[in-house]
């Protein structure tokens, strides 16, 4: 089919160019724009009507002109060329190659918009990854096919707890079905060298995808970048039968970029002026995780966030709780207290485990020894607070028990190392050496039936 | 010759066409050459706005828009229950058939299987004059549903011919009926009705009855009626679809339609595969076989969603006009409220409150009103519709435009609090911000059913807990030892009743799910332990004595060791408590 190239746009507007006296003109159709020098950029048509075009210049509109500039309509909407050579590659936010190793050729090419997940073809999640993370695998464990958001704030260890999960995901070396898609949206220079590293390490560079939009680089790619890298994610789970983390990072700087975009079109915005379709719009990222029925692979998405001021009721940790199943909170205080990974477990949650865990999966005693530590570890926050007020001394011995439990939580159980990989086992009877300093009767979570096969009863002398 | 539009602009769902004189306001439309399901939402002399059900991606200005001259609307008939639609009524499963595992554009399915043959057992006799909403025949929809094929709301007359008993499929004409202008009409297995508009009935009567639910904070603290509304508003994780999922599986109506509306796939999923394997505690079946889903999750197309909540809401209609009680649960409201936002927001009207259409009261007002409990249209039996909206605010703000609007139209308000969840208590309603408007309906049903003084009971640990709040913010500042013993005792006795009677857990087996006489009996104990203790306070007993551990641990676990059946157990408990302080105060 002839594709028409027209000269000259009627407005420039940042990223939004609009083109007039045009025609035969699809919605959302990808499009060729060639500045006066020659450099040649992508776009997609955001709004049309009967003349006139609505583009989105993804390179940004720099360079353009009124008068000069061509735009070509290329009659489809943006398509990726995927197959497993995207192995242990790296392109940007718009799946061009950036690693000199060439671009990916294929026959297969997939909608970057892909359509949506029919609920009715989904399987369940129930498997649990194990991450060797106390505080993760005892309280908000990961099950393969879930997404899992870490809610961080700016200088928080985010990365390095995303790092360490991917490393000790149990998934690594030995097992050939399991890749990482690693999509950078905005983040600065050092912290994708740092992952880069971090996979390099680990050995697991071979199995990574890396979509690379940094802080320098055009925001309006940043709207596209996850995309690209769902597509690829999607086409590896579910055409090549891989189990797919997806490592997202920045949330923020994405959710930063589709405002940007918003306020150019000049849309009513929301809360704190994000465009009201916020929800919809991360909906349409996050839902592309979990598992299809009669399919062997998966899609497992850690996305990462920093939360404004580390307010958590800020609208993109707001919305994007309201999407995932569940998230993991990262807090300032535990933190500046040296404690790593400094989970603040209260906020914290994950939705899935409640069927991936137990006798069936990890141990008979886990939900009721892991709902046991929230409650009394919500407690010990309570019993802080009184404690600033009244002193430390004027506690009523079980409440100085609980204090004593909390300090002891965060130390042992919460704090470990970088490189400490503890298994299930290891974190359950952590949990139970904790607990068992507090007195059986304030353990109203926990069976009779577990108290007695696991609560570590002390005889007179304190001894066990 | 059919009318036909053209287009002359898209922006995402919203769609602008020409030439469009003689279409009508609501029409369904079939929208560019790929035959797109939409809605006319406006209409400005030729020209008229669109909402389209599925992704306008590759569309063009040009293409054309084909009329059907109806309403969008639902079929009624055989084959609804243990179904799984999207918002507009398209089965997922024959989606899946024709598309696979994701749902592809302009794809044309049947909303009931227009194959399947049904057994009818016919239920009238040439000659008789049906009124509207008259049985016609029967069908064993399900092993617990009896579907009932009723003269459509707006028909009547006397029946002139008439299918013998036998298997029909829905498309088959069972009976014509003529009514007094000489009108003749035939009826099938199914009926559509425009989702828009509130089926008709005879009259509406008082709420008298509670949907029993199993949950001892609701049924006890803040119980609902049949007919009744309520919203259960709370931030992400605070517990809105767990609470509605228990909802869906332990209270007692004869339907339940749980519409998954913007929410996650994933938790449809987990319906799907759970409901089939659990039984219903009244009638032994599976619990699917009294359930509909309706997904419109998050990702997919917003227009839908907006319609997901009216699809809903008319089927739970056409079976209350059998004479069932329907519970309708929709989660999330906020997630359709957001919808209509972003129609508004395309179609650029002048936005109200955060950007709300300032017409977000009068819809939700609509939908609230579509609750209640009727005698049918044809007065032959009595059905109602409770209508349970979970609402989710950004931030968990109470004060935005969803939660206080949804505030004015439901009488019940089960507040969901994160800090409450946080600390793990569940479900975490708020016993203090919540309340029931229909306590004083549904006084005398508990009483006649359950124990005379059951609003008593509930009155006085209602006060406790209020007290126990009080001095819950002077323990804050100064700590629990300088408090009297009579207020530490109130302080322990409020403890029994939050871990013992409020926590309450969804995945206990025993827990989950506590019949109504099981309720009054735990909390009838927990405040005969406060009777017995409170003369010893004054005596001077101290509160390390009162607070036997041991009793208190037993009572504390009444809710999850002693079965629905076996609440004798806990009436002999309350004895055991009798006989501890009656030992205690002969000691002292
Ligand atoms: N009654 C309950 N018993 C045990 N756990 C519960 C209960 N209610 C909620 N939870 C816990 O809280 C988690 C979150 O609950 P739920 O998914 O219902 O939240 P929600 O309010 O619907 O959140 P969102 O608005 O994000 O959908 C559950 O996964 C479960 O772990
Ligand atoms: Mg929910």
């Amino acid at each position: 089919m002839l594709k028409k190239e027209y000269t000259g746009l009627a407005n420039i507007n940042g990223p939004l160019i609009v083109v007039e006296n045009i025609d035969d003109v699809a919605y959302d159709e990808m499009v060729q724009i060639t500045t006066p020098n020659g450099e040649v950029k992508k776009g997609r048509v955001l709004q049309v009507s009967s003349n006139k075009a609505v583009v989105q210049v993804f390179e940004g509109s720099t360079g353009l002109n009124i008068n000069e500039t061509r735009v070509k309509f290329l009659k489809e909407s943006m398509k990726v060329a995927l197959s497993k050579d995207i192995l242990g590659r790296v392109f940007n936010g718009v799946g061009e190659a950036t690693d000199g190793g060439g671009q990916i050729y294929s026959e297969n090419k997939f909608d970057i918009n892909s359509n949506p997940i029919n609920p009715y073809s989904r399987k369940y999640p129930r498997n649990y990854i194990q991450s060797g993370v106390s505080a993760i695998d005892g309280l908000m464990t990961l099950i393969r096919g879930q997404k899992l958001p870490i809610f961080s704030g700016n200088g928080l260890p985010h990365n390095q707890l995303a790092a360490q999960i991917t490393r000790q995901a149990k998934l690594g070396k030995e097992d050939k079905k399991f890749a990482v898609v690693f999509v950078a949206m905005g983040i600065k220079h050092d912290e994708a060298r740092y992952f880069i590293n971090s996979f390099e390490e680990s050995g697991v560079l071979q199995n990574v995808v890396m979509y690379v939009n940094l802080a320098d680089d055009p925001s309006v790619e940043r709207i596209i970048a996850p995309r690209v890298a769902l597509t690829a994610a999607e086409y590896l789970a579910f055409e090549e039968n891989m189990h797919i983390l997806v490592v997202m990072t920045d949330m923020t700087s994405y959710s930063e970029a589709l405002r940007e975009l918003s306020s150019r079109r000049g849309e009513v915005p929301g809360r704190k002026g994000y465009p009201g379709y916020l929800y919809s719009d991360l909906a349409s990222l996050y839902e592309r995780a979990g598992m299809l029925k009669g399919r062997e692979g998966s899609i497992t998405q850690i996305p990462i966030l920093t939360m404004p001021n580390d307010d958590i009721t800020h609208p993109i940790p707001d919305l994007t709780g309201y999407i995932t199943e569940g998230q993991i909170v990262l807090e300032r205080d535990l933190f500046q207290r040296d404690v790593y990974p400094p989970i603040n477990i209260l906020p914290s949650l994950s939705r899935l485990m409640k069927d991936g865990i137990g006798s069936e999966y990890t141990r008979e005693d886990h939900p009721d020894i892991s709902s046991q530590l929230y409650a009394s570890y919500s407690h010990v926050k309570e019993v802080k607070s009184l404690a600033s007020v009244i002193g430390e001394d004027e506690l009523s011995e079980l409440d100085q028990k609980f204090l004593e439990f909390g300090s002891k939580f965060e130390k042992l159980f919460l704090d470990q190392d970088k490189d400490t990989n503890r298994d299930i086992e290891e974190t359950l009877d952590l949990a139970w050496d904790l607990i068992s300093d507090l007195p059986e009767h304030e353990l109203d979570r926990v069976s009779e039936e577990m108290l007695d096969k696991y609560y570590r009863r002390k005889d007179e002398d304190g001894e066990t | 010759m059919t009318k036909q539009g053209r287009i002359t602009f898209i922006n995402g769902p919203v769609v602008k066409a020409e030439n469009m004189t003689g279409y009508i306001m609501r029409e369904l439309v079939y929208v560019g050459e790929i035959k797109l399901v939409g809605e006319i939402i406006e209409l400005d002399r030729d020209q008229a706005t669109i909402q389209v059900y599925e992704e306008t991606s590759g569309m063009k200005p040009g293409e054309p828009v084909f009329s059907t001259g109806h309403p969008l609307s639902v079929q009624l008939g055989p084959g609804i229950i243990g179904n799984i639609f999207d918002g507009i009524q398209r089965p997922l499963p024959f989606l899946e058939k024709k598309s696979g595992s994701f749902i592809k554009r302009g794809v044309k399915v049947n909303s009931l299987n227009p194959e399947k043959e049904w057994e009818l057992k016919i239920k009238v006799e040439k000659g008789d004059y049906l009124k509207s909403g008259q049985l016609i025949a029967e069908i064993d929809e399900t092993s617990v549903i009896v579907h009932k094929i009723m003269v459509p709301p707006d028909k009547e007359g006397e029946v002139i011919e008439l299918v013998p008993d036998g298997r029909y499929s829905i498309e088959h004409i069972i009976a014509k009926i003529k009514d007094k202008e000489d009108n003749i009409y035939e009826i099938k297995l199914y009926q559509e009705w425009p989702i828009r508009k509130a089926r008709p009935y005879e009259d509406r009567l008082e709420l008298s009855e509670p949907l029993l639910t199993g949950q001892r904070v609701l049924d006890t603290f803040f119980p609902i009626a049949k007919g009744g509304t309520a919203a259960i508003p709370g931030g992400f994780g605070a517990g809105k679809t767990m609470t509605q999922h228990q909802l869906a599986k332990w209270s007692d109506a004869d339907l339940i339609i749980y519409i998954g509306c913007g929410e996650r796939g994933n938790e449809m999923t987990d319906v799907l595969e759970e409901f089939p394997e659990l039984t219903d505690p009244e009638t032994g079946k599976s619990m699917m076989e009294r359930t509909v889903l309706i997904a419109n999750t998050s990702n997919m197309p917003v227009s839908a969603r907006e319609a997901s909540i009216y699809t809903g809401i008319t089927l739970g209609e056409y079976y209350r006009d059998m004479g069932y009680n329907i519970a309708i649960m929709a989660d999330s409201t906020s997630r359709w409220a957001e919808a209509l936002r972003e129609i508004s927001g395309r179609l650029e009207e002048m936005p109200a409150e955060e950007g709300f259409p300032a017409y977000l009261p009068t819809r939700l007002a609509e939908f609230y009103e579509r609750a209640g409990y009727v005698k049918t249209l044809a007065g032959e039996s009595e059905g109602s519709i409770t209508l349970i909206g979970a609402v989710s605010p950004p931030g968990a703000d109470f004060s935005e435009p969803v939660t206080q609007n949804t505030k004015r139209f439901v009488r019940c308000f089960w507040a969901l609090d994160k800090s409450l969840a946080a600390s793990r208590h569940f479900p975490a309603i708020n016993w203090l911000d919540s309340y029931s408007e229909y306590l004083n309906e549904l006084e005398p049903w508990f009483k006649k059913n359950v124990n005379q003084e059951w609003l008593d009971l509930r009155n006085s640990a209602m006060s406790l807990l209020k007290e126990e709040s009080r001095l819950q913010d002077i323990v804050k500042l100064v700590g629990e030892d300088v408090l009297p013993d009579n207020q530490r005792l109130i302080l322990e006795i409020a403890r029994l009743i939050k871990i013992g009677f409020l926590q309450q857990s969804a995945f206990d087996n025993i827990d989950k799910y506590s019949d109504i006489n099981k309720q009054y009996w735990i909390l009838k104990v927990i405040l005969h332990l406060y009777d017995q203790a409170q003369p010893l306070v004054k005596k001077n007993v101290p509160i390390s004595q009162l607070k036997n551990n041991k009793l208190f641990n037993k009572l504390l676990r009444l809710k999850n060791t002693v079965p629905n059946e076996e609440i004798d157990k806990i009436k002999d408990f309350k004895n055991e408590i009798s006989d501890f302080y009656q030992h205690l105060a002969d000691n002292y």
